[in-house]
Formats: C-alpha cells, sequence, structure tokens
C-alpha cells in the first residue's frame, strides 16, 4: 500500500508535471493504451525519460499495475537508486549479462507478473544506443508471449527525448515528443516473423511523429 | 470595476462567452439534426474554445503578474513547439537551453515597466549572444542554419509574442476598458478576421491568392475579412481602446492583413517540413503555434501603432 501510494505520488507530483509541462507530448491513440494485463508495452529506447513518459500517460488507477522492466547495472547501482527503482518505480529488474540462469529467472519473473494481471514496459533494443536512432529489435519479448495466446504486444515510438535528455548529460532541454501507441498485436507466427512484425509496426508509426529528427553532420564524413 | 474588471471589458468578455455558447448550442443542434454526418471535430474544436477562452479569461480575473506568467509559458510551449519541429544539431541543445532563458528575462523588463530594454533586448542581446554560446561549443557545420532558426524562432515566439502583454500592461487613457481592453481587442479582431476569411473565402472565393503556400485561401477570403474587420474593429476600437473612429477602423485593416500574412507563414513553415499541425496539445486545432500563427504578426504591429499615436505612456 505504500509502494503504491508513493509511485503515485512520484508520478502525479514529479513526473506529470515533468512530462506534459517542461516537456510537452503530441500522443497518438492514447486510447488504445491498455488499463488491463496482462500485456506488454515494447517501445523505442533513447533516454532514461522513456519510462517517465510511459508511465505519465497511463491513468493513475492503473498505474500500479504497470512494471518496467529496466536494467539491473544501471538502476540497481547504488542502493539509493535500487531503493527508488524497486519501491517506487517498482521495476523487474533485468541483468545484461547473458547468462542462461539470469535469463531464466528474469522469464520467471516477468511471467509471474503478466499472470497478476501487469503491464510490462520493455525497450526490445535492450539498450539506449544512438539518440533518435532504433537499434536491432531483441527476441526477449518473443519468448515470453510466444506460450501465452492472451498477451498482446502494443508497440510504441517515441521520438524527441534522445535530445531532450540523450545519453551522458545532465542538461535537460525542454522539447515535444511524440508518442504514438500503437495497436497490441496477440499473437506471432514465429521469432522472425515477431520481429518483422515489430520492425513493420515502428515503421508505420515513425511516420506520425511530427517533432524532426536530429541533423547529425559527422555521420555525412 | 465588475469583478475587478473595467466595465467595457467586462462586457466584451460576457458577450465573448455569449458567442461560444450560441456557437456550442449550435453545433449540438448540427449534430443531433444530422446523425450520419461526423461533426466530431467540430465538437472537439468548439471545446478547446472553451478551454483556451475560459483558462485566458480566469487569468485576466487575477492581477496582473499573473498574465504576465502566463503569456510568457505561452512563449515557452510555442517556442519548444518551434524548436522541436525544425530540424536541429543535437550540439544545439547548449544554445537552445539560453535560447529558453531569454523568455524569463524579456517578460521581466515588462515586469518593471521598461519599455527601452524590453524592445531591444532580443533584437540585440539575445541575437549577439547565441552565436556566442555557440562558438564556444564550436561545431561549424550547419552553424549558419542553426543560428538562423534559434534567432528567427526566439524572434517569433518570444518578442512577438511578448507583445501580447506590451498591450496589456501599456498605460491609456481609456480607463473603461484598461489595458485589457486593448488586449481583448486585438486577440478578437485577430481571431475573427480568422474566421471571416474562412466563412467568406468558402461561401464566395475561387481566385487563388498564393496557391502554392496555401491553397485554400482565396482573393475573395481575404478582400472579405479586410473589410468586415475594418468595420468592426471602426465600431469597437473606440469603446475598447484609446483610438479614435478613423484611427480604429486603420487598426482594424492592420490586423487583419498581418492575421492574413501570419496564418500564411506558419503555414509555409509546415509545408516546409512536411506536416500538418505544429503540435497535437489542443484537440481539433493542433499545436500552439497553429493557434498563435495570426497573433504573432498582429501583435507586435499593432502595439507599435498604438506606441506610435500616442506613446507609452498613454497619451500623445
Amino acid at each position: 500500500m505504500l509502494d503504491r501510494a508513493l509511485k503515485l505520488g512520484f508520478v502525479l507530483f514529479i513526473v506529470r508535471p515533468l512530462v506534459f509541462i517542461w516537456l510537452g507530448l503530441n500522443t497518438v491513440n492514447r486510447h488504445t493504451l491498455p488499463t488491463r494485463g496482462p500485456a506488454i508495452i515494447a517501445a523505442n529506447h533513447n533516454s532514461h525519460l522513456d519510462v517517465m513518459v510511459l508511465l505519465a500517460l497511463f491513468p493513475l488507477r492503473d498505474l500500479h499495475r504497470v512494471r518496467p522492466v529496466a536494467a539491473a547495472d544501471y538502476f540497481l547501482r547504488n542502493r539509493y537508486l535500487a531503493w527508488f527503482s524497486t519501491r517506487v518505480l517498482n521495476i523487474i529488474p533485468l541483468s545484461r549479462k547473458v547468462e542462461r540462469e539470469n535469463s531464466t529467472k528474469l522469464l520467471t519473473q516477468c511471467q509471474a507478473a503478466l499472470d497478476r494481471g501487469e503491464i510490462l514496459i520493455i525497450f526490445p533494443e535492450g539498450s539506449r544506443g544512438r539518440p533518435e536512432v532504433m537499434g536491432r529489435i531483441k527476441k526477449g519479448i518473443y519468448r515470453l508471449v510466444c506460450e501465452r495466446n492472451n498477451c498482446p504486444v502494443y508497440p510504441v515510438v517515441m521520438r524527441g527525448l534522445g535530445r531532450a535528455l540523450p545519453r551522458g548529460t545532465a542538461r535537460f532541454v525542454p522539447f515535444n515528443v511524440d508518442v504514438v501507441i500503437g495497436e497490441g498485436i496477440s499473437s506471432f507466427e514465429g521469432p522472425q516473423a515477431y520481429v518483422q512484425r515489430m520492425q513493420a509496426a515502428y515503421t508505420a508509426l515513425t511516420n506520425l511523429c511530427i517533432t524532426s529528427e536530429c541533423v547529425d553532420y559527422e555521420d555525412r564524413t | 470595476m465588475i469583478l475587478g474588471l473595467p466595465p467595457h471589458s467586462a462586457v466584451l468578455m460576457s458577450s465573448v462567452i455569449g458567442v461560444l455558447v450560441i456557437a456550442s448550442i449550435s453545433c449540438r443542434l448540427l449534430m443531433l439534426k444530422h446523425c450520419d454526418r461526423d461533426y466530431t471535430e467540430l465538437w472537439q474544436r468548439t471545446l478547446s474554445w472553451w478551454w483556451m477562452i475560459g483558462l485566458f479569461f480566469l487569468v485576466l480575473l487575477l492581477p496582473k503578474p499573473f498574465t504576465l506568467v502566463f503569456i510568457a509559458f505561452l512563449s515557452f510551449m510555442a517556442l519548444k513547439e518551434f524548436l522541436s519541429i525544425v530540424p536541429m544539431r543535437l550540439v544545439d541543445r547548449r544554445a537552445i537551453f539560453w535560447a529558453y532563458l531569454a523568455i524569463p528575462v524579456q517578460y521581466f523588463w515588462l515586469g518593471i515597466d521598461w519599455y527601452g530594454m524590453f524592445i531591444i533586448f532580443v533584437p540585440v542581446y539575445v541575437f549577439l549572444f547565441i552565436p556566442m554560446v555557440m562558438i564556444i561549443i564550436g561545431d561549424t557545420r550547419g552553424f549558419i542554419h542553426s543560428a538562423g532558426v534559434i534567432h528567427w524562432g526566439v524572434m517569433l515566439t518570444v518578442f512577438c509574442v511578448s507583445h501580447l502583454a506590451a498591450i496589456y500592461l501599456m498605460p491609456t487613457a481609456n480607463t473603461d476598458a484598461g489595458g485589457i481592453g486593448a488586449l481583448l481587442f486585438l486577440l478578437v479582431m485577430t481571431q475573427f478576421n480568422d474566421v471571416c476569411q474562412y466563412v467568406v473565402g468558402k461561401t464566395l472565393g475561387s481566385r487563388k491568392i498564393v496557391p502554392k503556400v496555401s491553397p485554400n485561401k482565396t482573393w475573395a477570403g481575404f478582400l472579405g475579412g479586410v473589410g468586415i474587420i475594418t468595420l468592426l474593429a471602426a465600431a469597437a476600437g473606440p469603446y475598447l481602446t484609446v483610438l479614435t473612429l478613423w484611427e480604429s477602423a486603420t487598426a482594424g485593416l492592420i490586423i487583419s492583413v498581418a492575421g492574413f500574412t501570419g496564418d500564411l507563414v506558419i503555414s509555409a513553415v509546415k509545408r516546409d517540413l512536411q506536416i500538418k499541425d505544429t503540435g497535437r496539445l489542443i484537440p481539433g486545432h493542433g499545436g500552439i503555434l497553429d493557434r498563435m500563427d495570426s497573433l504573432i504578426f498582429t501583435a507586435p504591429l499593432f502595439f507599435h501603432y498604438l506606441h506610435y499615436l500616442y506613446g507609452w505612456a498613454g497619451n500623445a
């Protein structure tokens, strides 16, 4: 109960003002966002703020069901951040070291959360990567949903956070952020089909963004 | 004084609410009469008008500093929207951060009633300071583009928009209307000009005026808008501002032509970037720049017209 109140207060008094006033969202299809689990939000990853923007979009009464799956090496880095991540954000820690033992444990944790009707936020690219560039989609989500028939995956494209707060900076510059939410996809024919369908969905959603991409002159040389 | 408002301004505000009530009822009736047609967008637009006008009137009821902060916030949102839709380099973040800081400073000059600084701060100090920040960052590829875009954005959204607050704070000899009267005069004329040009253009228009920028704008719409607004301004000006009948008519002419231009300039920006709206903040309207496009051009021109005739002290 206390944890629920912590998360609620954090989202209401810090995340929402930051996301809706300091930034500003161009949201498309907010109403398709699921409020009941089991469901997976598969978003592209540009910045640590991605999680905050997604948390800001959920109705407060459904917030306790939303569980970000986040990198343990970053979010459990020290005890203060670990307390914040597990008690306030209520993350499911993900160890990025590839060990069979770890990955099975993570899958079990995620499966249990889905069984409880929770909504997982997963970034299928794995890490933040270069700002505003979509990385390779990993297949973890497919492994989670392939044996379920009731767990839709919602592709979400965000653009703008990569320049509001890119990797390695502390200066948080206001920019509008596009958040385009896709229809849930319920079943995939196989891991390859999963990657293809998600890729196609991301491309389609990206076309609805109105903020511009960064011009990066280094690329041209 | 009614609710702390000058009487003429209170009358105008009530009439605006009255028009909004009539518009909402007509919209509802249309929806009932033609169940087969989709009026969702019209209704959404009307609801958004309620929000915008309601919020703005509420702010006007509060003491003056609140209005100043509110208009500064509009500048912030407009600048943010502009810099989000125009392609920029990642390294420009730092210069952009400084550009945002120009907003509180620009409104501060108005707050302490320092007209001279208010009028040169953006065109002189910000203009020279931003490139200085950019040379410290040091990336020269795309330098001209970025310096130009940042300054153009600050001029449109901070310098021009801050003239709304200047009109509001400018001392006026028409104490029955106050600064609110002149501000409301500008807002109503500008927004009504948009409506007139649209309606006249739809009903009478055929010859396009600038087909490359906006295929919907016609000569009939433009001239119709100018005619109606000039007459309307002549009637309302002496009641709401310090202007005489003929001065008010000229103000109407200026507002009408400037409003038309502002609308087209933002259209050209959107066409250049190949987007339909500048944002999705206001349901049925688009972004804040979509709503303020005409005002960005009418506010400074109307302010300087007033200032030319009557000076900052409110009497010539």
